[in-house]
Order: C-alpha cells, then structure tokens, then sequence
C-alpha cells in the first residue's frame, strides 16, 4: 500500500502531470528544433510550443455548422486523459508505484485512444477533408497496431510478465531487449512514429493533400488540447520503448543512498527517451509522406512478418535458453 | 464509400493559386475531374494595347512573378522582328544569361514544391536555400530578386561589370556540386521514387495529343525545346542538349527539371565566360511597321508564344499570349483518373503551373448559378449597357 501524499504527488507533479506537461511541451519543441537545424533552419525558441499552447487556449472557439458540441468538446478530453493515465504506468525514477500486472496491456490500449477520436472528430467534423482524414487515420491504424503491438509484448513474452516494470526488473538482471530483439525494436519504432502519425506516416493529417485531416476544423482550446495529446503520447511512447527495450532507468548494480537511484534513474530516462526522440525526428526529416495503399503494402508484408518472425524467434530462444 | 466531391481550391493549402478542381473520388481512387479555371481576369492584354512599347515591357514582366523575363523578352523579341532590328551580341548573351537564371530558380523552387507535396519537407528547405544564390546572382546583376527590368526594344537595359561576372562565376561550383546532389536525390532517394514513379503516367501519343509542351512534353519523350527548334539569343553558340526523359510520369518530369537545371548551369557558365564586348542596345524606331509576328520563347514551364500585331503606330493593335500552362492543363486532367487522391497535389504540380499568367475570363451569374465562356462582343455589350456614358464612338 502506498502513502495517499505520496500517491497525489507522483500522479499530479513529479513525475506526473505537472512533469509530464513541461516534458512534453520540451520534447516538442527539441523535435522541431532537431528538424528545423537538420533542414538548414533557425528553429523555434525552447518556450515556443508552451506559447503555441498558452495562445490557442484563448483563441476563439468555433463550432462547424451541424456539429455536436459537446462531443466535439469532450473528445479531445478524452485523448488527453488516456495519454497521461498511461503515463502513471511507464517506469520514470525507478518502478512505477501503481505497476500491477496487465498494466502494460493497459498503456497500450490508452495509447490507442487518441487515434479513435481522431476519427471520431474526423467523423463529426461534418467536412469532407475530416472525414477523409478520420477515414485514413483508422486504416493507418489497423495497419501498424498489431505489429506494434507484437513488437512490445515480445519484451513480455521473454520476461514472462505482463507489467513494464517488471520487464524492466528483468532486463536490469539480464540484457536489454534490443540487444536480445533487435527486430522488434525497430518495428517498435517504426510503429510509434505511425501512431504519433509523423512522416512519413503524417498520411491522416496530410497538409497538402486533405488540409489537415480530421484537425481542420479544431479551433481555440480544442486544437491546443489535441495538440498537448500528442506532444505527450511522443514522452509516453518513446519513454514506454525506452522502458521495454533500453532498460528503463534501472542500472544492473545497487546505489545508497536510495534516493541518489531516483536521480540516476532520473537521467536515464531523460537520456533514454532523447535517444528515441532524436531516431523519431531523423526518420521525420529524412523521409516524405507516403500513401496509404503503399503503407498498407509495407506494413502488411514486411513490417508485420518481421513481428511476426520476431514472436517465433523469442518463443524459440525462450524454450531452449531462458526458461530451459 | 459513395462517390464524393473533394473540393480542391480556389483556397487550399495545397494549391496556392485561382483555380478549383471538383474531384469526384470513390474512396482514395479519382473517378473524374472537373476543372474551374480563370478565377483572375487581369486584363494585361488590353492593357498593352494602351501603351507604348518602352511602357508594355514592364507591364509584361508582371504577367508573372517567376517567369517575367520570359514575356518581357517574348514580347521584345516580337518587336525587334518586325523592326527588323539585329541586337548586339552582348545584349543576346546578356538575355540568356538572365533567361537561363530564370529557369534554374525557376526549376529549383518547382522541386522544393514538388517535394513539399508529397510531405519531403527537408528536401524542400534545401532546393530553396540554394535557389538563393541564383536570386542573389539576379539581383546583383539587375538589382531585383524577380523582376529584372533587363529588356528593351532593341537591346538591354543595364551592362554587366566584370565584378558582376566574377561574383556571378564565383557562385557556379558550389551551385554544380549541389544540383548534382540533387540529380543523385532524384534518382535514388527512395521517398521520391515510391511518390512519383508511376504517377500521373503520361505517354508519348497522349502527350503530342493534348498539345503539351515543355519539360511535362519532353518527360514523356518528345523531343521539342524552342531553344533548340528555333533557336534564339545565344542558345545555338552555347553547348547544350536538350533533355528528355520516357518515364512520361512525375519521376519523368522531375528528372527533365534536374538535368535541365544542369544544362542551364553549363549555358550560364558559357555565356558569362564567353561575354562578347560591344554595346548593350542599338536605338529602336518610336513606331513599328503594320506586321503581325507569332514570337516563340521556351520558359521554364514551357512554349511561351506572343502573337503581336502591330498597325504602324507605337502601340500594339493586339497581344495574346499563349502560355505553357494553358497548353498543359488538359493533360493534366487526364493524368488525374484512376489515381489517388493523396497523388492529386504532385500531379498537379508536375507541369508546374502558374494560373497568374493563364487566367482567362470567365463568367459567374449568381443568379442563375451558371458558369460560362462569353464572347468579346458579349463583353463590350455587357460592359457598355452598364456604363452608357462611357461609350466611346
């Protein structure tokens, strides 16, 4: 049983909300100064997404003609409360207080609630280019889950449990995941730059195709709201890989004080989830927007067999060396 | 899903020009396309019709904003024709100089479109910050990023300095080594390939039948560049080839667009190195004589054609100015069926279009909700019913 303070504490500050909130808003504006000085640009200053948030929150409202309102206010509510409710499971300092077992089937399944309501706002928009949009977004979805979701439960299938940190108990005894699956680190990344629908998977939001897919007709806080979901879903994913696949914050040896663990767990995960970040933004730089019939071919054919094949190489090694 | 109508344009960020396209798509796949033109009528050609000829060059170069030295030199080159007036060499090289700057900005801002298009945003940052040292090269030499003010009936308006040369000489290798970059990008980079390859497949009998012209003609193998057909300026002393290309699709046309940027380097390099002495102008009659001349000019999107009139006094009796896009837009149209609806952009902009210059008038009674072509005749009926004081005799 943990102590109720402690219990608020770590889900609305440290590393909770308030954390999650500044992380996120940071890690954004790192990706875009990443790009910005790959393709020879300034870049925004560090505080730029924070004032991009701080403004569109007192931008006009305005409803499309026809549409619910109330749906159309409380869904990207929704997006963002699945994000930052998967955020309480993923292993920041050390072991998550809240791990149980399943959770990790639990972050999955909230992180794949933003893209719902990007449909589902796609589908009440009442425009053609969000209903495009919407439509794109849940193909591109069935697309890349079930690699995906292969990918990171291959971590528990060796580890033999369904809870992040125990995965990462385990990988603190053994060996990383990506040495032992490099396949499915890959895909892992590959599925979270499409969830996150960066290039070249931006195909749902595409800007000069449908406008801006199922965004278009967001406005004021709605748009800031979504926007802070998926700013957040990128600390959620890529520190959920970093956990699964690099070790979490956990180092292989004991630390006193106790408290001095926190803190290198700390920057472990602040190194590792930059690791990922700066992977996601060279993809996103160095690649254009591909279609959703040649994603469907892609992902279908190569990206699904390697999780595919990665799933039977982990049941192989599982029964000749880590459970033999 | 039912059959739906996307509508692309007049306001899309995609296309950032006067034009709508209705779209009917079942699901991803395009069924048909309805084409809107001619949002814009600016009436330049009535308006040279009101000016001398010192005053209709400037109002020429503002037909369009990428390609003005294209009409200025189109509309000069008519002009001279009929004067039967021979222009100094130095002012011919001095033309091509800016002509084949023109194209290579021209050609390096359509890549970074192309490649926006299509989401490959690093690509475009780069063509465009390399497109810079041609318009510093510009604007050294003219003054102007754009509009060049360089033509005039019978020559040029301003000299080049031999620092100007030197300066412009000295930016050629490190533009050479990156279209060279480009030209690798092009063929091997594998974004590009899987967007354009295929896309907007256009075949050598299609492309003579829809009347192309330019590098959308010469992607899909026909072998037509004003340059060399007819050859004006200093196009016929200047080592070069005309490039082209049988994929017939985007792949094709992008491919024409860089190599081409790499035959613009070697005729810049050709003409700086190789700048006769002599004047810049031979003085020009006040008047031309009764003639008419269909003048011929490849700008960058294509066969730029002028047909002037003239009656013997210093104005033109008519100007039409027949531009490369209109000539590619049917293609367009036909390029568009059966594909997706996420290519629409890249296809589109394949033949590069600039509406400015294309737009003709057309007719919307909001009353009856029809849109349509009316005759000249109509025109001046309808324009002077509404203004009867105006009416000249």
């Amino acid at each position: 049983m943990i102590d109720p303070l402690y219990g608020l504490l770590y889900i609305f500050i440290f590393p909770g909300f308030l954390f999650l909130f500044l992380y996120a808003l940071f890690l954004a504006f790192l990706d875009r100064r990443i790009a910005a000085r790959m393709q020879q640009r300034v870049g925004p200053p560090f505080f730029q997404p924070f004032a991009d948030f701080i403004k569109m929150l007192g931008k006009e409202v305005i409803d499309p003609a026809g549409v619910d309102r109330a749906i159309f206010d409380a869904a990207p509510l929704v997006a963002l409360a699945a994000v930052m409710t998967a955020f309480l499971y993923v292993p920041v300092t050390g072991n998550s207080p809240l791990a149980f077992q399943g959770d990790l089937v639990v972050v999955l399944y909230l992180l794949s609630l933003p893209t719902i309501v990007l449909f589902l706002l796609g589908w009440l928009s009442r425009n053609i280019f969000s209903a495009i949009g919407g439509i794109r977004a849940v193909t591109q979805l069935f697309i890349y889950e079930v690699p995906f979701f292969l990918a990171l439960l291959t971590p528990a299938l060796m580890a033999g449990t369904w809870s992040i940190s125990e995965i990462v108990v385990w990988q603190q005894k053994n060996l990383w995941f990506i040495f032992l699956q490099p396949i499915g680190f890959i895909v892992a990344l590959i599925g979270l730059q499409a969830k996150l629908e960066r290039t070249p998977f931006d195909i749902p939001e595409a800007e000069t195709e449908i406008v801006a897919g199922p965004w278009t007709e967001l406005t004021g806080r709605r748009l800031a709201i979504m926007d802070l979901t998926i700013d957040i879903s990128l600390v959620v994913g890529s520190a959920l890989v970093a956990a699964l696949f690099l070790g979490g914050p956990l180092i292989p040896w004991t630390v006193t004080p106790s408290w001095l663990g926190g803190v290198i767990g700390f920057f472990l995960f602040l190194i590792k989830t930059l690791a990922v970040l700066l992977v996601l933004s060279s993809i996103k730089v160095a690649t254009g927007r591909i279609r959703i019939d040649q994603l469907n071919d892609i992902g279908w054919k190569y990206i699904a067999s390697a999780s595919i094949v990665q799933v039977g190489i982990v049941l192989v090694m599982n029964y000749l060396w880590v459970y033999a | 899903m039912p059959e739906v109508v996307v509508s692309i344009g007049p306001h899309h960020p995609a296309l950032k020009e006067p034009v709508n396209f209705r779209v009917i798509a079942d699901g991803e796949k395009i069924v048909r396309l309805e084409l809107d033109l001619s949002y814009n009528h600016r009436g330049v050609e009535k308006a040279a019709e009101q000016r001398d000829f010192i005053r209709v060059l400037p109002l020429m170069e503002r037909v369009c904003g990428i390609c003005s030295h294209s009409h200025s030199t189109a509309f000069a080159k008519g002009i001279e024709e009929i004067m039967q007036l021979e222009i100094p060499p130095r002012a011919q090289y001095i033309r091509t100089i800016i002509a084949e700057l023109e194209r290579m900005h021209s050609h390096l801002l359509w890549l970074g479109v192309a490649a926006h298009l299509i989401g490959f945003n690093t690509l475009f940052m780069w063509t465009w910050r390399d497109r810079e040292a041609v318009q510093d090269t510009l604007e050294e030499m003219s003054g102007n990023r754009v509009h060049y003010g360089m033509n005039e009936v019978g020559g040029v308006r301003r000299d080049l300095t031999p620092e100007q040369l030197n300066a412009a000489l000295a930016r050629l290798p490190a533009l050479e080594e990156r279209v060279n970059k480009y030209v690798v990008m092009v063929n091997e980079e594998e974004t590009m390939l899987i967007r354009f390859r295929g896309v907007g497949r256009l075949s050598k009998e299609e492309a003579l039948r829809y009347g192309t012209v330019g590098p959308t003609a010469r992607a899909s193998g026909i072998d037509y560049d004003v340059r060399k057909d007819d050859p004006y300026l200093a196009y016929k002393d200047a080592p070069w080839n005309v490039v082209t290309d049988t994929h017939g699709d985007v792949y094709g046309r992008t491919r024409v667009r860089v190599w081409e940027l790499q035959e613009s380097l070697r005729i810049v390099r050709f003409c700086l190195e190789n700048l006769p002495e002599g004047p810049i102008r031979v003085p020009a009659p006040k008047n031309a004589p009764k003639g008419e001349i269909l003048s011929r000019y490849e700008a960058p999107r294509g066969e730029l054609a002028h047909f002037i009139r003239t009656n013997g006094t210093d104005k033109v009796e008519r100007v039409d100015i027949r531009t490369p896009t209109l000539a590619n837009w049917t293609s367009v149209a036909m390029c568009l069926v059966n594909q997706n609806i996420a290519d629409i952009p890249v296809i589109v902009a394949a033949i590069d279009p600039c509406l400015s210059c294309t737009s003709r008038i057309t007719l919307l009674d909001n009353h009856t909700k029809k849109a349509g072509i009316i005759s000249f005749d109509e025109l001046v009926r309808r324009y002077r019913s509404r203004n009867p004081e105006d009416v000249q005799p």
